[in-house]
């Protein structure tokens, strides 16, 4: 046993930075703020040439070869630099959406049936104008429609600047599409989105609190920073814990799923998910707080973590489904149950 | 990152798990938790269990008589142990893991001799004098004082919050030896026998009831020089020294408990009907998303540790985190008693269907309630992950400087 990043997941991670800071700066992806599109599609081949979408495939079918693990350390890199787009999406359609392996299609993904007990609430569609195909999951399986058939109206201020979004008035108007996977494969997309997406929150996470120590080293308040007062100080302690715990339940779902034989790998994945989701918005929250007055305005860029962690926590399981699914999951003692 | 275990580290498991079958069921009764002669016979026997069967400090270097186990060993063992409610370490806490490890780096070759196999086979009981009631989180300001009188120290002074005192053959004491304002730079580490004279000591009682702590009162004791582990006024460093033996396994078994608590909470919700409410299912699969998520770090940090050899800063992490964690199962599982949390007994349900897990419940909630205060306050812990790891200004570290005298406008 061993847990700790081998020294080619490292390096994996590192490259992905590396991209992450030369090919999408913040301050590159702050003038697409509030667009329609934010996907930059030179950008996005060549997440396809780095390996990001075919990382999980076989070698045989022209993939990367690698698991999970990988892919959640190379996701949390893109979740760190705030990469817009369907990310998690395409990665999960690479082997079942022509294109989507080598970054030439962008692909995004409607869970059709996880609003479906609150009828009063629309279903809600990310970056449609950016889409080449757009997946609709549900437990019956995914089916592939083309966006430009879904009858969506595009809302003008969407909370996350760099996630445009689009309100389907009735679910029973989507179009019908055509039959991509079976019920197995949703589970597993439902199960790999959540570590995947996981992932992303907890790279957000990790870079806000990044944030936050920078400026509490810097601002001077008193006539000394700010950080070494211990009300902050714990602010910032609270958020570097926060996303470390977080991280090694993302690291430790993202095995799981590689080595089933370790445990259970879709509770892994859901209290990853549940963790990593409250970690980046309270770290975002935190880094707000942090910042002080300045910290509410739009040139810090605190609220677009902050954002981006909301919008974030509505994909792949929300709080109150991911506690339900693991609240069930709790072994319990035989002849205590009535 | 690898989750899966080696041949020989499954090998290991499976000879300790045959060994705790075989051997668990041939052990007495457990004692009263009161009875501290008999807590530290029957403590004692386990050690000597353990070590006739060659797992007496698995985690000491072969040098010092231990097993010399790797990091994921002692994971492993420490695992092995609560899953099949092996005995605590108990009575022997200090001692295996406190002061047996201090005298291994930091001991002469006679006091090697001398103290490390009592540890290990059981013989001797160690506890911790360190602490004082006006030292607490601030250790380096601590007063008692030894003065040098030919190959002696006279010992004065008072220390707290010092575990199994009254069942303990040997206490390692901090002393300050020299100036008052020395603070970490004027303290030494001394082995004081605790049936020297002028010894006192009165047991504390916690708030959950439980006796194992004292006060220790010491009134000119004398204590050789030879008893002086590391150089004179080196105390502090030597104390450091000892922290970095910890090799992530510190929690491990709280942390399986934790999880045994947690499964025995849904159980009691189920049969109390509580478990029909959401917001009740959603708190016990929150508390089960952390303690995974403890665990993994758990491996982390062990992982870490087999690959560099000192402990990395994830155990604060872990210490933070998993003592709110506990905290919180504690409430969760006192909520979910009711007016049946009023009392420490298993009180008989009214479903006839036995009686309600309320003892351990309401004790565990209690103990609980140490755990964010000992070995470093959750403030203190704040402090070292704002400071050590993610270089924030530091705290002021030593008394305050004298105000400046004041000129009369």
């Amino acid at each position: 046993m061993d847990f700790e990043l081998t020294e080619v997941q490292s390096e994996l991670a590192d490259g992905v930075r590396r991209l992450g800071e030369g090919q999408f700066r913040l301050d590159h992806l702050r003038t697409l703020e509030s667009e329609g599109q934010v996907v930059d599609r030179q950008g996005w081949r060549q997440l396809g040439e780095a390996g990001v979408f075919n990382l999980c495939r076989p070698e045989s079918e022209g993939g990367v070869g690698l698991g999970l693990a990988e892919a959640a350390l190379v996701f949390e890199e893109l979740g760190r630099a705030l990469v817009p787009g369907p990310l998690v999406a395409t990665h999960l359609a690479a082997g079942s959406v022509d294109g989507a392996d080598d970054g030439s299609v962008v692909v995004g993904l409607l869970e059709a049936d996880r609003t479906g007990d609150r009828a009063a609430l629309p279903l809600i569609v990310e970056g449609l104008d950016d889409l080449d195909v757009l997946m609709v999951l549900s437990d019956d399986g995914v089916t592939a429609i083309d966006p430009a058939a879904v009858d969506a109206t595009r809302l003008q201020r969407p909370m996350d600047p760099l996630t445009p979004v689009w309100a389907i008035p009735s679910p029973s108007t989507l179009p019908r599409g055509t039959p991509v996977a079976g019920p197995d494969v949703a589970a597993r997309w439902r199960r790999d989105g959540a570590v995947l997406t996981a992932a992303l929150q907890v790279g957000a996470a990790t870079w806000v609190t990044d944030l936050a120590v920078e400026y509490a080293k810097q601002r001077r308040q008193f006539g000394r920073p700010i950080g070494g007062f211990q009300a902050v100080k714990h602010l910032c302690a609270d958020m570097a814990v926060r996303a470390e715990v977080a991280r090694c339940a993302v690291h430790a779902a993202a095995v799981t799923a590689d080595q089933p034989d370790v445990g259970d790998a879709a509770s892994a994945a859901a209290g990853a998910k549940l963790l990593a989701d409250e970690a980046a918005i309270a770290n975002g929250r935190s880094c707000i707080q942090v910042h002080g007055g300045m910290g509410f305005t739009w040139e810090v860029p605190a609220h677009l973590a902050y954002k981006r962690a909301r919008v974030l926590a509505t994909r792949f399981g929300t709080d109150d489904q991911l506690a339900e699914q693991l609240a069930l999951s709790i072994p319990v003692p035989t002849g205590d149950v009535r | 990152m690898d989750l899966r275990y080696t041949d020989a580290e499954q090998a290991f498991r499976g000879e300790l798990r045959h060994w705790l079958a075989t051997t668990l069921p041939g052990l007495p009764p457990k004692p009263a938790p009161t009875d501290w002669p008999g807590r530290r016979a029957y403590d004692t026997h386990w050690q000597r269990l353990l070590f006739d069967a060659g797992y007496a400090g698995v985690d000491w270097p072969v040098e010092g008589g231990g097993r010399g186990s790797s990091p994921v060993e002692e994971l492993v063992f420490k695992e092995e142990l609560e899953r099949a409610h092996a005995p605590y370490v108990g009575v022997n806490f200090v001692g295996l893991l406190h002061a047996g490890p201090t005298i291994i780096a930091e001991g002469t070759p006679e006091q090697r001799q001398r103290y490390l196999p009592a540890i290990l086979n059981g013989d001797e009981v160690w506890c911790q004098g360190f602490s004082e009631p006006d030292a607490g989180s601030d250790l380096a300001s601590m007063r008692t004082r030894a003065v040098r009188d030919g190959d002696h120290y006279v010992v004065t002074g008072s220390k707290i919050w010092t575990s199994h005192a009254e069942v303990a053959d040997h206490c390692e004491l901090l002393v300050r030896t020299g100036e008052d304002d020395s603070r970490h730079r004027g303290i030494s580490w001394l082995i004081l026998p605790m049936d020297t004279p002028g010894v006192e000591i009165r047991p504390l009682t916690t708030i959950a009831g439980s006796t194992e702590f004292a006060e220790l009162f010491l009134d000119e004791v004398r204590v050789p020089v030879a008893n002086r582990v590391g150089d004179e006024n080196d105390g502090w460093r030597v104390t450091m020294v000892t922290l970095s033996f910890e090799r992530g396994t510190a929690f491990v078994g709280d942390l399986l408990e934790a999880f045994e608590l947690l499964s025995a909470t849904v159980a009691l919700a189920r049969r109390t009907g509580a478990w029909d409410d959401a917001g009740i299912r959603r708190q016990a699969g929150h508390l089960r998303a952390e303690l995974d998520a403890l665990w993994a770090l758990t491996k982390r940090n062990v992982s870490q540790a087999a690959r560099t050899g000192i402990p990395g800063v994830g155990g604060t992490f872990f210490k933070l985190a998993y003592t709110e964690t506990r905290s919180k199962l504690g409430e969760y599982s006192l909520s979910l008693l009711g007016r049946a949390a009023l009392a420490a007994d298993d009180v008989e349900g009214a479903d006839g269907l036995g009686p309600l897990p309320s003892a351990t419940m309401v004790e565990d909630w209690l103990r609980g309630i140490s755990l964010t205060i000992a070995a470093g306050t959750s403030q203190i812990q704040r402090n070292i992950v704002g400071e050590r790891i993610l270089g924030l200004p530091k705290e002021p570290s030593g008394p305050p400087k004298p105000a400046a005298a004041r000129v009369p406008s």
